[in-house]
């Protein structure tokens, strides 16, 4: 049984990680037929940097995620704080209502923001072009607070009511004991919030391709546009260095988590 | 007397309809050591909330220096708290813990170094400036919660059961040291606790509360000696509550017996509740006693023994170095000061009768812990 255990496991681990072999491996393949490896190369790496188009596109993905998950991390913080402080039945109700859209299909949340931003730019503002980077970036805050909300709530939960209040009692302002104390720990949520909320907004491609305008074009939009030519390996080597960064933000994230836990034993020895 | 500070005018307070608190009238002392005393849920520390600004009363008012302070927020007023479970901020070490109440008022540098130091000196914590809080022992713990509220020198620090957490024997020693730093400082400490032991060796004045009411407030030895009803009888101390009949000034009337007492003022023939203290209670020979009555059980106490004695069906609670074995007949004799009498209240006939005592019962009240909002 134990061994059967072992074997699932193992097989489990081959399917999740297969396909990203795949990529890593064609992306340092010297030919572009991925079915055959003609020997090792960083060429598809240099080529990657080389290509400016490819780069805009890399930057436009980075500026869409980095602002999109900071407006997001800031409004969704603020928001947890107030429904923390709502009586209990009235914060189920709000939870309920901001977990939802999660569970929404991506293309029902992306058509209907689409409907909604060109009904209000062209009806109500009179824009001939209502898709814009600035409705690109709204739908991105807007898939990303929760998210964040679902975050930063459970460290809301846990932390001790009474610290807002002795703040207060050494002389904060309710706003000043938010920065001083809430903020501080309620941190490694408020982080993993934004990391979570990062690595969403950098790899949408159904909601943003509804959205977005044709000023501004994301790095996945703009390779699903790819895909109907054939894949140039460079792709492969932007994929790998994305799967990368994605890593490296998930085990940040759970270092996070680990160090928290920990403080938190240390805790209850004292 | 030293001058008035704060005033509690009628308060009264209500979540979702129940009266927490119903019509408290109270004043406090410059200087003061007073305690508030009741079981859980009796609404010591909503007053103490209320006077620290976490809550606003339904109506009434609070006074501090004669000005109504019911719309002041908690960080505008000169009071500071050591709450319950300490609530030190995790995430900065002692001195950073100390130093936020002057930090947050903007003082120089020098002026928070300097303040910090002493008062780590008043609650003998020199040298723990940077340990982090969660490597600190309950006790110390509980020091830094007192040096971070004392440091900004407030004209009143109220304290949330500070004891609580705390074992037994950190406990007695806290109390000594928040007495000795409370005269030192010369401020006003409010006190919340439902332990009449701690209240009673602290404090200068004690008020007992109940059901959201004020039951007594005066001295701790009046508190004691002079208890006003039933329920301050028994819960300060243990005590014998006997139906009685007051027949004249300084002469009462209970099982059957007329007793000598010192108490005065009531009407004649006023039904009135006897309380009898157990360890006034001196055994006598049978024949010399004014009652005569059978043990039906001991127990060692260290200091005592606590024995129970039946009297006509009536059991007492007698606390003598005097052994007894169980089945013995003994006579008691009660003097006039062992006596004290108390009009009838709505506590009448629910302590004060140890039937049902069994040896747990000490074990039983000290785990009632409390829990109240």
């Amino acid at each position: 049984m134990k061994k059967a255990n072992r074997i699932i496991t193992l097989l489990i681990f081959v399917f999740l990680y297969a396909p990203m072999a795949v990529l890593i491996i064609a992306s340092f393949n010297v030919g572009k037929d991925i079915t055959q490896f003609e020997g090792f190369t960083f060429q598809q790496y240099a080529e990657v940097f080389r290509d400016r188009s490819l780069l805009t596109l890399l930057g436009n993905s980075l500026i869409i995620s980095v602002l999109a998950s900071g407006i997001a991390t800031a409004f969704g913080t603020v928001a947890a704080v107030g429904i923390q402080g709502l009586n209990p039945r009235m914060r189920r109700t709000v939870m309920s209502l901001t977990n939802i859209p999660m569970t929404n299909p991506d293309i029902v949340t992306g058509i209907s923001l689409s409907l909604l931003f060109v009904f209000v730019g062209s009806k109500l503002l009179g824009q001939r072009d209502s898709l814009t980077f600035w409705t690109l970036l709204i739908a991105h805050i807007t898939f990303n607070l929760p998210y964040v909300i679902l975050n930063v709530m459970p460290k809301l939960k846990q932390m001790d009511r009474s610290l807002v209040e002795a703040a207060m009692d050494l002389g904060c302002t309710p706003l000043q004991s938010f920065f001083k104390v809430t903020l501080p720990e309620i941190m490694p949520g408020v982080l993993s919030g934004a990391i979570m909320a990062f690595t969403m907004s950098l790899d949408d491609f159904v909601i943003s391709y509804f959205v977005t305008g044709l000023d501004f074009i994301t790095l996945p939009v703009e390779i699903y546009n790819y895909t109907k030519k054939q894949l140039q390996p460079k792709i492969y080597a932007m994929f790998t260095m994305l799967f990368l960064l994605i890593l490296v933000l998930m085990v940040i994230m759970n270092l996070l988590q680990l160090r928290q836990d920990k403080a938190k034993n240390g805790h209850r020895r004292g | 007397m030293s001058k008035e500070l704060i005033r509690l005018q009628d308060l009264v307070m209500e979540f979702n309809g129940e009266r927490i608190l119903d019509g408290i009238n109270l004043y406090f002392n410059d200087h003061e050591f007073l305690t508030l005393l009741g079981p859980s849920g009796c609404g010591k520390t909503t007053t103490l909330r209320i006077i620290g600004g976490f809550l606003t009363p339904t109506s009434g008012r609070v006074l501090f220096d004669g000005k109504c302070i019911n719309d002041v927020p908690p960080y505008e007023r000169q009071i500071n708290t050591v709450f319950q479970r300490y609530a030190l901020f995790p995430h900065l070490d002692v001195y950073d813990n100390i130093a936020f109440g002057l930090k947050v008022a903007k003082l120089p540098k020098a002026e928070v170094h300097e303040r910090v130091h002493q008062i780590l000196e008043v609650v003998g914590l020199q040298g723990f400036e940077h340990r982090k809080i969660d490597s600190l022992s309950g006790g110390q713990q509980q020091r830094v919660a007192i040096a971070r509220a004392l440091v900004n020198r407030p004209k009143v620090l109220l304290l949330d059961e500070p004891l609580a957490a705390l074992d037994l024997r950190l406990r007695k020693d806290m109390q000594n040291e928040l007495k000795r730093i409370q005269q030192a400082m010369g401020i006003t400490f409010i006190y919340v606790t439902h332990d009449q032991e701690e209240a009673l060796s602290m404090s200068d004045t004690v008020v007992v509360m109940d059901k959201g009411r004020i039951q007594q407030i005066g001295k701790p030895e009046d508190i004691y000696n002079e208890p006003k009803n039933a329920f301050v009888a028994d819960f300060i101390g243990e005590s014998n509550i006997l139906d009685g009949v007051m027949l004249a000034d300084y002469k009462v009337k209970f099982f059957g017996r007329t007793f000598k007492c010192l108490d005065a003022g009531f009407e004649p023939n006023e039904p009135v509740d006897v309380v009898i203290r157990p360890e006034d209670i001196d055994f006598v020979a049978p024949e010399e006693g004014h009652l005569v009555g059978t043990v039906t059980a001991v127990t060692f106490k260290g200091l005592n023994y606590d024995i129970i004695v039946d009297f006509k069906g009536f059991k007492w609670l007698i606390q003598t170095t005097d052994f007894q074995p169980v089945g013995a007949s003994v006579g008691i004799r009660l003097n006039p000061e062992d006596i004290h009498i108390m009009h009838k209240s709505e506590y009448s006939g629910m302590f004060g009768d140890y039937s049902s005592y069994s040896a747990e019962y000490d074990e039983l009240t000290e785990d009632a812990g409390d829990e109240e909002e």
